[in-house]
Protein backbone atom coordinates (compact mmCIF):
# COMPACT_ATOMS: atom_id res chain seq x y z
CA UNK A 1 0.00 0.00 0.00
CA UNK A 2 1.54 3.39 -0.45
CA UNK A 3 1.32 4.55 3.00
CA UNK A 4 1.47 8.35 3.13
CA UNK A 5 0.57 10.26 6.73
CA UNK A 6 -1.51 9.07 8.99
CA UNK A 7 -2.49 11.40 11.74
CA UNK A 8 -4.53 10.27 15.08
CA UNK A 9 -6.19 13.46 16.61
CA UNK A 10 -6.75 12.51 20.13
CA UNK A 11 -3.54 11.39 22.16
CA UNK A 12 -6.14 9.15 24.20
CA UNK A 13 -6.47 5.93 25.13
CA UNK A 14 -8.86 4.91 21.91
CA UNK A 15 -6.39 7.16 19.63
CA UNK A 16 -3.16 5.26 21.71
CA UNK A 17 -4.17 2.34 20.73
CA UNK A 18 -5.48 2.99 16.99
CA UNK A 19 -2.16 3.93 16.44
CA UNK A 20 -0.69 0.63 17.31
CA UNK A 21 -2.90 -0.76 15.51
CA UNK A 22 -2.32 0.67 12.55
CA UNK A 23 1.45 0.01 12.86
CA UNK A 24 1.18 -3.63 14.00
CA UNK A 25 -0.93 -4.03 10.82
CA UNK A 26 1.85 -3.09 8.54
CA UNK A 27 1.71 0.73 8.22
CA UNK A 28 5.27 2.43 7.46
CA UNK A 29 4.28 5.85 6.79
CA UNK A 30 4.67 9.00 8.58
CA UNK A 31 2.27 9.07 11.72
CA UNK A 32 1.26 12.01 13.81
CA UNK A 33 -0.87 11.81 17.08
CA UNK A 34 -2.27 15.17 18.01
CA UNK A 35 -3.93 15.84 21.45
CA UNK A 36 -5.15 19.17 23.38
CA UNK A 37 -3.53 18.00 26.70
CA UNK A 38 0.01 18.48 27.54
CA UNK A 39 0.13 14.82 28.52
CA UNK A 40 1.14 11.68 26.93
CA UNK A 41 -2.17 9.19 26.79
CA UNK A 42 -2.98 8.14 30.27
CA UNK A 43 -5.09 6.43 31.99
CA UNK A 44 -8.68 7.54 33.17
CA UNK A 45 -10.02 5.03 35.71
CA UNK A 46 -7.66 6.00 38.44
CA UNK A 47 -9.13 9.46 38.36
CA UNK A 48 -11.62 8.90 40.41
CA UNK A 49 -10.75 6.37 42.51
CA UNK A 50 -7.36 5.73 43.49
CA UNK A 51 -6.19 9.27 42.09
CA UNK A 52 -8.45 11.03 44.65
CA UNK A 53 -7.79 9.01 47.58
CA UNK A 54 -4.10 9.66 47.39
CA UNK A 55 -3.15 5.87 46.86
CA UNK A 56 -1.62 6.79 43.46
CA UNK A 57 -0.48 10.11 42.02
CA UNK A 58 -2.65 11.46 38.78
CA UNK A 59 0.50 12.07 37.06
CA UNK A 60 1.39 8.33 37.14
CA UNK A 61 -1.43 7.30 35.04
CA UNK A 62 0.23 7.34 31.59
CA UNK A 63 -0.94 4.03 29.72
CA UNK A 64 2.07 1.46 28.92
CA UNK A 65 2.71 1.65 24.83
CA UNK A 66 2.25 -1.43 23.79
CA UNK A 67 3.95 -2.01 19.98
CA UNK A 68 6.44 0.85 19.02
CA UNK A 69 4.77 4.07 17.51
CA UNK A 70 7.86 5.50 15.28
CA UNK A 71 5.05 8.62 16.20
CA UNK A 72 5.39 12.26 16.06
CA UNK A 73 3.64 14.07 19.30
CA UNK A 74 1.73 17.40 18.94
CA UNK A 75 0.52 17.76 22.34
CA UNK A 76 -0.66 20.72 23.99
CA UNK A 77 -2.20 21.69 20.19
CA UNK A 78 -5.83 21.29 19.53
CA UNK A 79 -7.12 20.48 16.47
CA UNK A 80 -9.28 23.38 15.16
CA UNK A 81 -10.36 22.67 11.75
CA UNK A 82 -10.78 19.64 9.07
CA UNK A 83 -10.62 20.14 5.43
CA UNK A 84 -11.24 16.73 3.74
CA UNK A 85 -11.55 18.44 0.29
CA UNK A 86 -7.46 19.42 0.92
CA UNK A 87 -7.37 16.50 3.24
CA UNK A 88 -5.96 18.81 5.91
CA UNK A 89 -6.16 19.31 9.66
CA UNK A 90 -6.23 23.01 11.32
CA UNK A 91 -4.23 23.17 14.19
CA UNK A 92 -4.87 25.88 17.01
CA UNK A 93 -1.19 26.84 16.55
CA UNK A 94 -2.19 28.10 12.88
CA UNK A 95 -0.11 24.72 11.31
CA UNK A 96 -2.17 22.46 9.02
CA UNK A 97 -1.52 18.77 8.70
CA UNK A 98 -1.99 17.00 5.74
CA UNK A 99 -3.48 13.59 5.82
CA UNK A 100 -3.82 10.34 4.16
CA UNK A 101 -5.45 8.38 6.70
CA UNK A 102 -7.07 10.30 9.86
CA UNK A 103 -8.72 8.29 13.06
CA UNK A 104 -10.72 11.11 15.13
CA UNK A 105 -10.50 10.51 18.88
CA UNK A 106 -11.21 13.33 20.29
CA UNK A 107 -13.63 11.93 23.46
CA UNK A 108 -15.68 14.19 25.08
CA UNK A 109 -15.24 16.64 27.92
CA UNK A 110 -17.23 16.99 31.62
CA UNK A 111 -20.05 18.84 31.20
CA UNK A 112 -19.85 22.31 33.11
CA UNK A 113 -22.01 23.93 35.53
CA UNK A 114 -24.81 25.55 33.62
CA UNK A 115 -24.63 28.69 34.94
CA UNK A 116 -21.17 30.37 33.87
CA UNK A 117 -21.37 32.86 36.48
CA UNK A 118 -21.70 30.25 39.27
CA UNK A 119 -19.36 27.99 37.65
CA UNK A 120 -16.29 30.43 37.94
CA UNK A 121 -16.87 30.05 41.86
CA UNK A 122 -13.61 28.99 43.59
CA UNK A 123 -14.31 25.38 44.80
CA UNK A 124 -16.07 24.08 41.63
CA UNK A 125 -14.62 21.31 40.57
CA UNK A 126 -15.59 18.84 37.26
CA UNK A 127 -13.24 15.85 36.71
CA UNK A 128 -12.56 14.39 33.11
CA UNK A 129 -8.84 15.04 32.55
CA UNK A 130 -5.63 14.13 34.80
CA UNK A 131 -5.13 17.61 35.90
CA UNK A 132 -8.34 18.21 37.04
CA UNK A 133 -7.86 14.95 39.39
CA UNK A 134 -5.01 16.66 40.35
CA UNK A 135 -6.67 19.99 41.28
CA UNK A 136 -9.52 17.99 42.98
CA UNK A 137 -7.00 16.10 44.77
CA UNK A 138 -5.43 18.62 46.41
CA UNK A 139 -8.96 20.33 47.62
CA UNK A 140 -9.59 17.13 49.30
CA UNK A 141 -6.42 17.06 50.60
CA UNK A 142 -7.03 20.05 52.42
CA UNK A 143 -9.81 18.95 54.47
CA UNK A 144 -13.15 20.85 53.00
CA UNK A 145 -15.89 20.96 55.53
CA UNK A 146 -18.17 19.27 53.27
CA UNK A 147 -17.80 18.05 49.87
CA UNK A 148 -21.14 18.51 47.90
CA UNK A 149 -21.24 15.93 44.78
CA UNK A 150 -23.67 16.92 42.09
CA UNK A 151 -24.76 14.06 39.85
CA UNK A 152 -25.16 10.55 41.04
CA UNK A 153 -23.95 8.65 37.54
CA UNK A 154 -20.75 6.44 37.94
CA UNK A 155 -18.16 9.37 38.03
CA UNK A 156 -20.42 11.56 41.19
CA UNK A 157 -21.08 8.26 42.81
CA UNK A 158 -17.30 7.23 42.53
CA UNK A 159 -16.14 10.72 43.43
CA UNK A 160 -18.52 10.39 47.02
CA UNK A 161 -17.28 7.03 47.85
CA UNK A 162 -13.61 8.34 47.75
CA UNK A 163 -14.47 11.01 49.88
CA UNK A 164 -15.77 8.38 52.06
CA UNK A 165 -12.64 6.75 52.15
CA UNK A 166 -10.80 9.90 53.39
CA UNK A 167 -13.15 10.20 56.02
CA UNK A 168 -14.81 13.39 54.25
CA UNK A 169 -18.02 14.37 54.75
CA UNK A 170 -19.86 14.26 51.35
CA UNK A 171 -23.69 15.25 50.22
CA UNK A 172 -24.96 13.63 47.13
CA UNK A 173 -27.29 14.78 44.80
CA UNK A 174 -29.16 13.67 42.14
CA UNK A 175 -32.56 14.72 40.60
CA UNK A 176 -33.26 11.17 39.54
CA UNK A 177 -35.04 8.22 41.98
CA UNK A 178 -31.87 6.92 42.43
CA UNK A 179 -28.32 6.88 42.07
CA UNK A 180 -27.27 4.90 38.48
CA UNK A 181 -31.03 4.27 38.35
CA UNK A 182 -30.87 5.77 34.41
CA UNK A 183 -28.66 2.70 33.67
CA UNK A 184 -29.63 0.35 35.94
CA UNK A 185 -32.70 1.03 36.58
CA UNK A 186 -34.40 1.76 39.74
CA UNK A 187 -34.29 -1.56 41.89
CA UNK A 188 -30.71 -1.88 41.19
CA UNK A 189 -30.23 2.01 41.73
CA UNK A 190 -32.18 1.51 45.34
CA UNK A 191 -28.99 -0.88 46.19
CA UNK A 192 -26.55 1.59 45.31
CA UNK A 193 -28.20 3.92 47.71
CA UNK A 194 -28.00 1.44 50.17
CA UNK A 195 -24.68 1.44 49.58
CA UNK A 196 -24.10 4.57 49.49
CA UNK A 197 -25.84 6.00 53.04
CA UNK A 198 -24.05 2.26 54.22
CA UNK A 199 -20.82 4.19 53.62
CA UNK A 200 -21.72 7.55 55.01
CA UNK A 201 -22.58 9.61 51.95
CA UNK A 202 -25.73 12.07 52.75
CA UNK A 203 -27.51 10.94 49.55
CA UNK A 204 -30.19 12.86 48.07
CA UNK A 205 -32.37 11.83 45.46
CA UNK A 206 -35.45 13.17 43.56
CA UNK A 207 -33.24 16.64 44.40
CA UNK A 208 -32.49 19.79 42.60
CA UNK A 209 -29.68 21.97 42.96
CA UNK A 210 -31.42 25.51 42.26
CA UNK A 211 -27.90 27.43 42.47
CA UNK A 212 -24.73 27.65 44.11
CA UNK A 213 -23.66 30.82 46.11
CA UNK A 214 -20.27 32.02 46.91
CA UNK A 215 -18.74 34.67 49.37
CA UNK A 216 -17.22 38.05 48.75
CA UNK A 217 -14.43 36.54 48.03
CA UNK A 218 -15.74 34.56 45.10
CA UNK A 219 -15.70 31.19 47.13
CA UNK A 220 -18.77 28.86 46.92
CA UNK A 221 -20.29 28.47 50.09
CA UNK A 222 -23.83 27.20 49.74
CA UNK A 223 -25.75 25.53 47.41
CA UNK A 224 -29.47 26.18 47.61
CA UNK A 225 -32.03 23.46 46.75
CA UNK A 226 -34.80 22.97 44.75
CA UNK A 227 -37.31 23.07 48.20
CA UNK A 228 -35.38 26.14 49.63
CA UNK A 229 -32.70 24.34 51.69
CA UNK A 230 -29.83 25.05 51.56
CA UNK A 231 -26.31 22.78 51.81
CA UNK A 232 -23.29 24.33 53.46
CA UNK A 233 -20.20 23.42 51.10
CA UNK A 234 -16.89 24.65 50.53
CA UNK A 235 -16.05 21.97 47.41
CA UNK A 236 -18.40 21.33 44.79
CA UNK A 237 -17.83 18.20 41.73
CA UNK A 238 -20.36 18.43 39.17
CA UNK A 239 -20.98 15.33 37.75
CA UNK A 240 -23.28 16.18 35.30
CA UNK A 241 -21.66 13.41 32.29
CA UNK A 242 -19.80 14.20 28.92
CA UNK A 243 -20.47 16.38 26.16
CA UNK A 244 -18.60 14.85 22.84
CA UNK A 245 -15.58 16.99 21.35
CA UNK A 246 -16.97 17.35 17.88
CA UNK A 247 -17.39 21.38 17.72
CA UNK A 248 -13.71 21.29 15.53
CA UNK A 249 -15.44 19.15 12.86
CA UNK A 250 -17.87 22.20 12.01
CA UNK A 251 -17.67 23.14 8.55
CA UNK A 252 -16.31 19.68 7.44
CA UNK A 253 -19.31 18.14 5.89
CA UNK A 254 -19.10 15.50 8.10
CA UNK A 255 -22.59 14.13 10.12
CA UNK A 256 -20.97 15.22 13.61
CA UNK A 257 -22.82 16.66 16.51
CA UNK A 258 -23.32 16.74 20.10
CA UNK A 259 -24.38 12.93 19.67
CA UNK A 260 -21.13 12.06 18.38
CA UNK A 261 -19.38 11.22 14.46
CA UNK A 262 -21.99 9.25 12.83
CA UNK A 263 -19.87 6.19 11.59
CA UNK A 264 -20.96 3.56 9.30
CA UNK A 265 -21.05 -0.49 10.47
CA UNK A 266 -17.31 -0.66 9.70
CA UNK A 267 -16.50 2.80 11.55
CA UNK A 268 -15.72 4.93 8.48
CA UNK A 269 -17.22 8.57 9.32
CA UNK A 270 -20.02 9.57 6.96
CA UNK A 271 -20.75 12.52 5.83
CA UNK A 272 -24.44 14.74 5.95
CA UNK A 273 -25.69 12.99 3.48
CA UNK A 274 -24.60 9.77 4.83
CA UNK A 275 -21.81 8.70 2.43
CA UNK A 276 -18.84 7.19 4.36
CA UNK A 277 -15.26 8.86 3.54
CA UNK A 278 -12.67 5.71 3.57
CA UNK A 279 -9.84 7.53 4.76
CA UNK A 280 -11.21 8.80 8.11
CA UNK A 281 -12.40 6.76 10.97
CA UNK A 282 -13.81 7.50 14.23
CA UNK A 283 -12.98 5.84 17.87
CA UNK A 284 -13.87 6.15 21.78
CA UNK A 285 -16.64 8.02 22.97
CA UNK A 286 -16.91 10.42 20.31
CA UNK A 287 -17.80 7.56 17.52
CA UNK A 288 -22.04 7.12 17.18
CA UNK A 289 -22.49 3.49 15.33
CA UNK A 290 -25.05 0.82 14.66
CA UNK A 291 -24.33 -1.89 17.03
CA UNK A 292 -24.92 -5.13 15.15
CA UNK A 293 -25.80 -6.61 18.76
CA UNK A 294 -28.94 -4.15 18.94
CA UNK A 295 -29.83 -4.55 15.61
CA UNK A 296 -27.82 -1.63 14.38
CA UNK A 297 -29.12 0.85 17.00
CA UNK A 298 -26.37 3.83 16.82
CA UNK A 299 -24.65 3.94 20.34
CA UNK A 300 -21.82 6.42 21.31
CA UNK A 301 -20.13 4.97 24.29
CA UNK A 302 -18.09 5.67 26.78
CA UNK A 303 -16.61 2.99 28.27
CA UNK A 304 -12.72 1.88 28.52
CA UNK A 305 -12.87 -1.17 26.92
CA UNK A 306 -14.73 0.24 24.03
CA UNK A 307 -12.05 2.67 23.66
CA UNK A 308 -9.20 0.07 23.04
CA UNK A 309 -11.62 -2.45 21.08
CA UNK A 310 -13.03 0.74 18.68
CA UNK A 311 -9.31 2.24 18.37
CA UNK A 312 -7.86 -1.02 17.32
CA UNK A 313 -10.72 -1.86 15.02
CA UNK A 314 -10.20 2.04 13.53
CA UNK A 315 -6.34 1.73 13.54
CA UNK A 316 -7.20 -1.94 11.44
CA UNK A 317 -9.45 -0.41 9.29
CA UNK A 318 -6.86 2.71 8.37
CA UNK A 319 -4.42 0.19 7.76
CA UNK A 320 -6.48 -1.62 5.07
CA UNK A 321 -6.73 -5.10 7.27
CA UNK A 322 -9.44 -4.91 8.65
CA UNK A 323 -11.89 -5.85 5.20
CA UNK A 324 -14.44 -3.22 5.73
CA UNK A 325 -15.84 -6.01 8.74
CA UNK A 326 -18.79 -4.30 11.14
CA UNK A 327 -17.69 -3.48 14.44
CA UNK A 328 -19.37 -5.86 16.94
CA UNK A 329 -17.42 -5.49 20.32
CA UNK A 330 -19.81 -6.55 23.43
CA UNK A 331 -19.94 -3.70 25.52
CA UNK A 332 -18.86 -3.92 29.12
CA UNK A 333 -17.49 -1.22 31.84
CA UNK A 334 -16.76 -1.54 35.43
CA UNK A 335 -16.98 1.13 38.77
CA UNK A 336 -16.38 0.14 41.87
CA UNK A 337 -18.04 2.69 44.27
CA UNK A 338 -16.06 1.99 48.27
CA UNK A 339 -15.30 -1.84 48.70
CA UNK A 340 -18.13 -2.92 46.11
CA UNK A 341 -16.98 -3.80 42.13
CA UNK A 342 -19.99 -3.32 39.61
CA UNK A 343 -19.69 -4.97 36.57
CA UNK A 344 -21.63 -4.95 33.06
CA UNK A 345 -21.92 -6.76 29.82
CA UNK A 346 -24.08 -5.71 27.10
CA UNK A 347 -26.66 -2.69 27.26
CA UNK A 348 -29.03 -2.16 29.81
CA UNK A 349 -31.07 0.90 27.26
CA UNK A 350 -34.53 -0.56 26.33
CA UNK A 351 -34.14 -2.83 28.76
CA UNK A 352 -38.52 -4.05 29.62
CA UNK A 353 -37.52 -6.27 32.27
CA UNK A 354 -34.93 -7.64 34.63
CA UNK A 355 -34.27 -10.66 37.16
CA UNK A 356 -32.16 -11.54 39.78
CA UNK A 357 -30.24 -14.27 38.18
CA UNK A 358 -27.52 -14.97 40.76
CA UNK A 359 -27.10 -14.13 44.52
CA UNK A 360 -29.05 -11.79 46.12
CA UNK A 361 -29.25 -8.18 47.00
CA UNK A 362 -29.36 -9.37 50.76
CA UNK A 363 -25.72 -11.25 50.42
CA UNK A 364 -24.47 -7.73 48.89
CA UNK A 365 -23.60 -9.86 45.54
CA UNK A 366 -25.51 -10.49 42.52
CA UNK A 367 -25.72 -10.42 39.07
CA UNK A 368 -28.74 -8.88 37.32
CA UNK A 369 -30.05 -9.85 34.13
CA UNK A 370 -31.56 -7.56 31.74
CA UNK A 371 -34.41 -8.75 28.98
CA UNK A 372 -36.23 -7.11 25.83
CA UNK A 373 -38.94 -8.78 23.70
CA UNK A 374 -37.85 -12.14 25.39
CA UNK A 375 -34.06 -12.16 24.64
CA UNK A 376 -31.49 -10.93 27.36
CA UNK A 377 -29.45 -7.51 26.15
CA UNK A 378 -26.99 -6.86 29.29
CA UNK A 379 -26.08 -8.27 32.61
CA UNK A 380 -24.43 -6.62 35.70
CA UNK A 381 -22.76 -8.19 38.55
CA UNK A 382 -22.00 -6.66 41.93
CA UNK A 383 -19.29 -8.76 43.22
CA UNK A 384 -19.81 -11.65 41.19
CA UNK A 385 -17.62 -10.51 38.34
CA UNK A 386 -17.01 -14.80 37.40
CA UNK A 387 -20.38 -14.97 36.56
CA UNK A 388 -20.60 -12.40 33.96
CA UNK A 389 -18.36 -14.02 30.59
CA UNK A 390 -21.33 -16.84 30.72
CA UNK A 391 -24.17 -14.06 30.26
CA UNK A 392 -22.29 -12.26 27.75
CA UNK A 393 -22.01 -15.46 25.92
CA UNK A 394 -26.01 -15.65 26.10
CA UNK A 395 -26.44 -12.28 25.73
CA UNK A 396 -24.30 -12.47 22.27
CA UNK A 397 -26.42 -15.12 21.14
CA UNK A 398 -29.73 -13.02 22.04
CA UNK A 399 -30.83 -16.03 24.20
CA UNK A 400 -34.01 -16.34 25.62
CA UNK A 401 -34.74 -14.02 28.70
CA UNK A 402 -35.31 -14.78 31.24
CA UNK A 403 -32.14 -16.98 30.77
CA UNK A 404 -31.37 -20.91 32.45
CA UNK A 405 -35.42 -21.99 33.39
CA UNK A 406 -35.93 -25.03 35.32
CA UNK A 407 -32.10 -25.57 36.15
CA UNK A 408 -32.54 -28.02 39.14
CA UNK A 409 -30.44 -25.79 41.65
CA UNK A 410 -32.77 -22.63 40.41
CA UNK A 411 -34.53 -20.72 42.58
CA UNK A 412 -37.37 -19.06 40.82
CA UNK A 413 -36.60 -16.05 39.07
CA UNK A 414 -38.91 -13.27 39.55
CA UNK A 415 -39.35 -10.95 36.14
CA UNK A 416 -39.33 -6.94 37.80
CA UNK A 417 -39.55 -4.37 35.63
CA UNK A 418 -36.36 -1.70 35.31
CA UNK A 419 -38.04 1.44 35.44
CA UNK A 420 -35.62 3.79 34.28
CA UNK A 421 -36.48 7.37 34.89
CA UNK A 422 -37.11 9.68 32.28
CA UNK A 423 -34.23 10.95 30.56
CA UNK A 424 -33.25 13.89 32.58
CA UNK A 425 -32.52 17.32 31.64
CA UNK A 426 -30.47 19.76 33.62
CA UNK A 427 -29.91 19.50 36.97
CA UNK B 1 -6.09 2.84 52.24
CA UNK B 2 -2.49 1.59 51.42
CA UNK B 3 0.05 4.00 48.89
CA UNK B 4 0.65 1.99 45.85
CA UNK B 5 2.58 4.64 44.34
CA UNK B 6 6.61 3.83 43.69
CA UNK B 7 9.02 6.05 45.94
CA UNK B 8 10.72 7.95 43.15
CA UNK B 9 13.94 6.45 41.86
CA UNK B 10 16.11 7.54 38.86
CA UNK B 11 15.40 5.49 36.21
CA UNK B 12 11.90 6.19 34.44
CA UNK B 13 9.16 3.85 36.00
CA UNK B 14 7.19 0.70 34.29
CA UNK B 15 3.80 1.47 33.04
CA UNK B 16 1.25 -0.62 34.01
CA UNK B 17 -2.64 -1.24 33.18
CA UNK B 18 -4.91 -3.63 34.01
CA UNK B 19 -8.06 -4.23 31.90
CA UNK B 20 -10.85 -4.59 34.61
CA UNK B 21 -13.02 -5.64 32.38
CA UNK B 22 -11.21 -9.13 32.12
CA UNK B 23 -10.28 -8.74 35.78
CA UNK B 24 -12.10 -11.52 37.88
CA UNK B 25 -10.47 -10.81 41.03
CA UNK B 26 -8.02 -13.98 41.31
CA UNK B 27 -5.76 -11.99 43.18
CA UNK B 28 -2.78 -13.70 41.71
CA UNK B 29 -0.83 -10.19 41.20
CA UNK B 30 -1.48 -9.50 44.40
CA UNK B 31 0.38 -12.44 45.62
CA UNK B 32 3.24 -11.91 43.23
CA UNK B 33 3.79 -8.47 43.39
CA UNK B 34 1.66 -7.02 47.09
CA UNK B 35 3.42 -3.92 47.08
CA UNK B 36 1.67 -3.05 43.77
CA UNK B 37 -1.37 -4.56 43.36
CA UNK B 38 -4.28 -4.55 46.39
CA UNK B 39 -7.54 -5.91 46.26
CA UNK B 40 -10.24 -3.68 47.83
CA UNK B 41 -13.47 -5.89 49.30
CA UNK B 42 -13.88 -9.15 47.08
CA UNK B 43 -13.23 -7.63 43.75
CA UNK B 44 -11.78 -4.14 43.35
CA UNK B 45 -8.36 -3.81 42.20
CA UNK B 46 -6.43 -1.28 42.94
CA UNK B 47 -2.85 -1.30 41.35
CA UNK B 48 0.14 1.04 40.68
CA UNK B 49 0.28 2.05 37.23
CA UNK B 50 4.14 3.43 37.34
CA UNK B 51 6.07 1.23 39.92
CA UNK B 52 9.85 1.69 40.10
CA UNK B 53 12.27 -0.25 37.22
CA UNK B 54 13.78 -2.26 40.31
CA UNK B 55 10.12 -3.58 40.80
CA UNK B 56 10.60 -5.20 37.24
CA UNK B 57 10.74 -9.09 37.77
CA UNK B 58 7.47 -8.74 40.68
CA UNK B 59 5.67 -7.35 37.83
CA UNK B 60 6.44 -9.75 35.53
CA UNK B 61 5.51 -12.38 37.91
CA UNK B 62 2.35 -11.02 38.30
CA UNK B 63 1.45 -10.35 34.32
CA UNK B 64 2.05 -14.09 33.45
CA UNK B 65 -0.03 -15.31 36.51
CA UNK B 66 -2.74 -13.50 35.80
CA UNK B 67 -5.03 -16.58 34.95
CA UNK B 68 -7.29 -13.91 33.10
CA UNK B 69 -4.26 -12.24 31.29
CA UNK B 70 -5.64 -8.61 31.92
CA UNK B 71 -1.93 -7.09 32.91
CA UNK B 72 -0.25 -4.89 30.40
CA UNK B 73 3.06 -3.66 30.64
CA UNK B 74 5.68 -1.47 29.40
CA UNK B 75 9.32 -1.64 30.37
CA UNK B 76 10.82 1.66 30.20
CA UNK B 77 13.28 1.90 27.36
Amino acid sequence: MSDGHAVVVGASLAGLRGAEALRRAGFAGTLTLVGDEPHRPYDRPPLSKAALTGAVAPEATLLPNLHALEAEWRLGIAATGLDRQARRIRLADGATLPYDRLLIATGSRARSWPNPAEAGLVGIHTLRGRDDAASLRRALAAGPKRVLVIGAGFIGCEVAASCRALDLPVTLIDPGPAPLARILGQPVGEIVAALHRALGVDLRSRTKVERLEGDASGRVVRAVLGDGSSVETDLVVVALGAVRNTEWLHGSGLDAGPGGIACDEAGHVLDTEGRPDRSIAAAGDVARFPHPLYDGRPVALEHWGHAVAQGEHAGRLLAGAASGAAYAEMPAFWSSQGSITIKSVGLTQGADSMVFAQGSPKEGRFVVVYGREGRCIAAVSFDSARWLPAYAERIAARAPFPPIRGGTDEHSLAVLAPDFPEERTAP
Amino acid sequence: MSDLSSPPTASPPLRVTVDLNRCQAYAQCCYAAPEHFALHGREALFYDPAPSASARLAIERARVSCPVQAIRVEEPR
